[in-house]
């Protein structure tokens, strides 16, 4: 199953997905290039900079109106389906936008990677993929990455974020079952006096 | 220089130290790896510091939790997932860990040293190996019997026999837990390396020909292993010969030989009252303590009675009442005569003298006032004739005379706090090895053993005890021993025991091992250092197969 799963990530993996056009240390903002096509929430994405990758876990997206001022309006109610709309109405695509946030876990020098913020923030328009299971797969054989992310201020959950990235993640181990129990093992020692919190996380990951 | 100790093989860590002092012993943190369960106290752990290694003993398992929360709130640990990533992070289990000794390693060599201090944080626990056994307890050899295996390991654990013999030594623990057939293979192994020589009063016949063995079955004595190098000797000819194992020699105690002092240690066996006994003393001072006993027993009950009595200024009632106890309880035992036509002590001496083992069974003699009477009185003139020759011997090696180990069962009867003041086994274990004889104490109630005597004996080898007084008595005056109480007082019921002092250089819990099985008597015949020929083992073969 774990194999299918990055199969499937894997045909991805040269899908340059997006461009960067808010960039911080700890965060960046990316449009997607494709209308509601941002990678999944939880999933490992890079961008390069030209000397390093800035290695980030998408954490929030959203669609909304290339306006910031105008709402979009409701446009079906005349229409028999959904694909209608965007069939009828061609220049939607150019008035909404896809764009999603991911929060900075580490980059990648040379061959390693490692598991602290990056030197510098990534450039705006630079080009954001998909990370391939390989690279999960070699990113996630630490998990140092699980103490800078516990204590992250999003705008989501940051134990629904935890447990998307380890499900994600796990698909790449062959030992799926192992790097999960490893990963709570992690967990559990940062959680040591949120026992609730602990086990929100670990009732979602667990296999 | 200091080499630094190989990785330990992550199959056989078990934890690391998060806290320990001297005093108090080393607590270490299970990993998650390894089960609370698959821990034992008794079990033996290395700990591989900086520098040097420590050598130690479980001596508790607790369990931890990293906060409070968790335990008021569990996790749901029915879900395998989250039992298995609570295990060792936010539960785990810690081990109370007695260091014991610590092995430091000079030019590559390991020297072995007490403990001074503590090793470093985070220092690695693991099992014991094989090496590390060897490295403290030595290989079998020349010197070295095995005598177990550590609990959850195969490896041979030895004890140094020379060094064994060098002072007294007991075997303890409650009915029924192996102390006969550890003291049996003791004796094996003090013959085999020719430690010592061994006496044995042997009160039950466990010892000489065959030993009983449970479901009715027996085991071998030392007599068809040693063969020739044992000698039975027996108070009882006619039960040796009816279970057809005659003796090869018969004991007989003369009126001459009973001391007053030897009726004053049957006071309890004979329920004399203590006037009684002083009668007895005096009566030695009249008559001469060889007399006193042929005198008394002629004495007619009538005129001549009273007129002693009024000799003595004694009480005639008190001196009535001695008399029909010694007439009824010890002149009846049959092994006691007016003459006796055999001196027996003369050729026990002769045969230990010549290096022969002497078993002294007492067939159905096996009373107690029996026992304690022939004991002490053997030992009593065994040990004289030892004095004697040490001294003539002034420290030539070559003259003296051979280590003696002497055995003794119910040990307390002979060493109490009433008593041990003033009988030749007191003497014996407060002398240690000053004229060449030691003990080999048997006992189920070490508590009634005095504190004095159970100071001087240097190596305790005690199975399974639950009172709590015989526990303190057999760990007293051994520095840190009592963390080891836990580890005594969950010893399997059977053959397991602990072994603490002179000839062990750390406590260590042993399964003992076995014997009575053809296996079991072919290993130690063949053991080496064994002085056997290959006769005896084809002897045994033929026995076997017939
Ligand atoms: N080393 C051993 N090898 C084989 N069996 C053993 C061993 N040790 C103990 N046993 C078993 O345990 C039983 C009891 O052992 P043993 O007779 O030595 O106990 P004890 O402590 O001397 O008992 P008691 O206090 O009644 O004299 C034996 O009959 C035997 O079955
Ligand atoms: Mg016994």
């Amino acid at each position: 199953m774990g194999q299918e799963m990055g199969q499937r990530m894997s045909l991805r993996t040269d899908l340059r997905i997006g461009e960067v056009i808010e960039a911080s240390t700890t965060t960046f903002v990316a449009q997607s290039y494709e209308l509601h096509q941002a990678p999944d929430f939880g999933s490992f994405v890079r961008v390069s900079d030209g000397a390093i990758d800035v290695v980030g876990i998408v954490c929030y997206a959203e669609t909304c109106g290339v306006d910031p001022g105008r709402r979009p309006i409701a446009r079906g109610k005349d229409e028999a389906d959904e694909e209608d709309i965007y069939r009828n109405n061609p220049e939607l695509p150019e008035l909404l936008r896809t764009e999603f946030t991911a929060v900075v876990v580490g980059f990648r020098e040379g061959s390693g990677f490692f598991q602290y913020l990056p030197p510098r923030p990534p450039r705006i328009h630079g080009f954001v993929f998909c990370c391939a299971a390989h690279e999960v797969m070699e990113f996630t054989r630490e998990l140092n990455f699980l103490h800078a992310l516990i204590d992250a201020n999003l705008r989501v959950s940051v134990d629904e974020l935890i447990a998307a990235a380890l499900r994600q993640a796990s698909a790449t181990h062959d030992l799926e079952r192992a790097f999960l129990v490893s990963a709570g093992k992690e967990l559990a020692t940062l959680l040591i006096n949120d026992v609730n919190r602990l086990n929100g996380i670990l009732r979602r990951i667990k296999p | 220089m200091m080499r630094e100790w190989e990785d330990i093989p992550l199959a056989q860590r078990l934890g690391i130290i998060v806290a320990g002092s001297l005093t108090e012993g080393l607590e270490a943190r299970l990993d998650s790896s390894a089960s609370v369960e698959d821990m034992a106290v008794g079990r033996y752990v290395v700990v591989v510091g900086q520098k040097r290694k420590f050598f130690g003993m479980i001596t508790d398992v607790q369990l931890g939790a990293s906060s409070a929360q968790i335990t008021v709130a569990p996790p749901d640990v029915s879900d395998p997932f989250v039992a298995e990533v609570i295990a060792g992070t936010s539960t785990f289990g810690t081990l109370k860990i007695m260091p014991m000794l610590s092995v430091g390693l000079e030019d590559g060599l390991p020297s072995i040293q007490p403990v001074k201090t503590v090793p470093s944080h985070f220092s690695p626990v693991a099992e014991a190996t094989e090496e590390d056994v060897f490295d403290v307890f030595g290989r079998e050899d020349g010197m070295h019997f095995y005598i177990g295996k550590p609990l959850d390991m195969e490896t041979r654990v030895c004890l140094n026999l020379p060094r064994l013999v060098e002072r007294s030594s007991g075997v303890f623990g409650k009915s029924g837990t192996g102390k006969t057939f550890l003291t049996r293979l003791l004796l094996i192994g003090i013959a085999q390396k020719d430690a010592a020589v061994n006496l044995v009063f042997d009160m039950h016949n466990e010892y000489g020909h065959a030993g009983t063995w449970e479901g009715g079955k027996t085991v071998k004595g030392l007599k068809p292993l040693f063969q020739s190098r044992v000698a039975i000797f027996t108070l009882d000819p006619e039960s040796s010969r009816a279970r057809g194992a005659a003796a090869d020699a018969e004991v007989e105690i003369g009126y001459d030989q009973v001391e007053p002092q030897d009726v004053a240690m049957l006071q309890e066996a004979l329920d004399l009252s203590s006037p009684q006994v002083e009668t007895v003393y005096q009566l030695g001072r009249v008559f001469g303590d060889n007399r006193w006993l042929a005198e008394f027993v002629q004495i007619e009950p009538g005129v001549e009675m009273e007129d002693l009595a009024k000799r003595l200024g004694l009480n005639l009632g008190t001196l009535q009442v001695l008399r029909r106890k010694i007439e009824t309880r010890l002149v009846s035992l049959p092994f006691l005569k007016p003459e006796a036509v055999d001196n027996s002590v003369k050729r026990i001496l002769e045969c230990l003298d010549r290096g022969t083992h002497v078993v002294l069974e007492f067939g159905r003699q096996a009373r107690l006032d029996a026992y304690i009477l022939v004991a002490n009185i053997l030992t009593r003139r065994i040990h004289e004739r030892y004095v004697v020759r040490k001294e003539e011997a002034q420290g030539e090696k070559a003259r003296e005379p051979r280590p003696l180990v002497i055995t003794i069962e119910e040990a307390h009867k002979f060493l109490n706090p009433r008593v041990a003041d003033f009988t030749i086994f007191g003497t014996i274990a407060r002398e240690m090895r000053k004229y060449n004889v030691t003990l080999l104490i048997v006992d189920q109630r070490p508590s009634s053993i005095a504190d004095e005597i159970m100071s001087q004996i240097g190596t305790r080898i005690t199975c399974l005890l639950d009172d709590e007084k015989d526990i303190s008595a057999v760990l007293s005056g051994l520095p840190g021993a009592d963390k080891l109480r836990n580890v005594l007082a969950k010893l399997d019921s059977k053959q397991q025991a602990l072994i603490l002092g002179h000839a062990a250089p750390m406590p260590v819990v042993i399964r003992t091992r076995d014997y009575g099985t053809q296996e079991s008597y072919k290993e130690l015949l063949n053991a080496e250092g064994t002085r056997l020929r290959e006769k005896a083992i084809k002897d045994l073969e033929e026995l076997f197969e017939s």
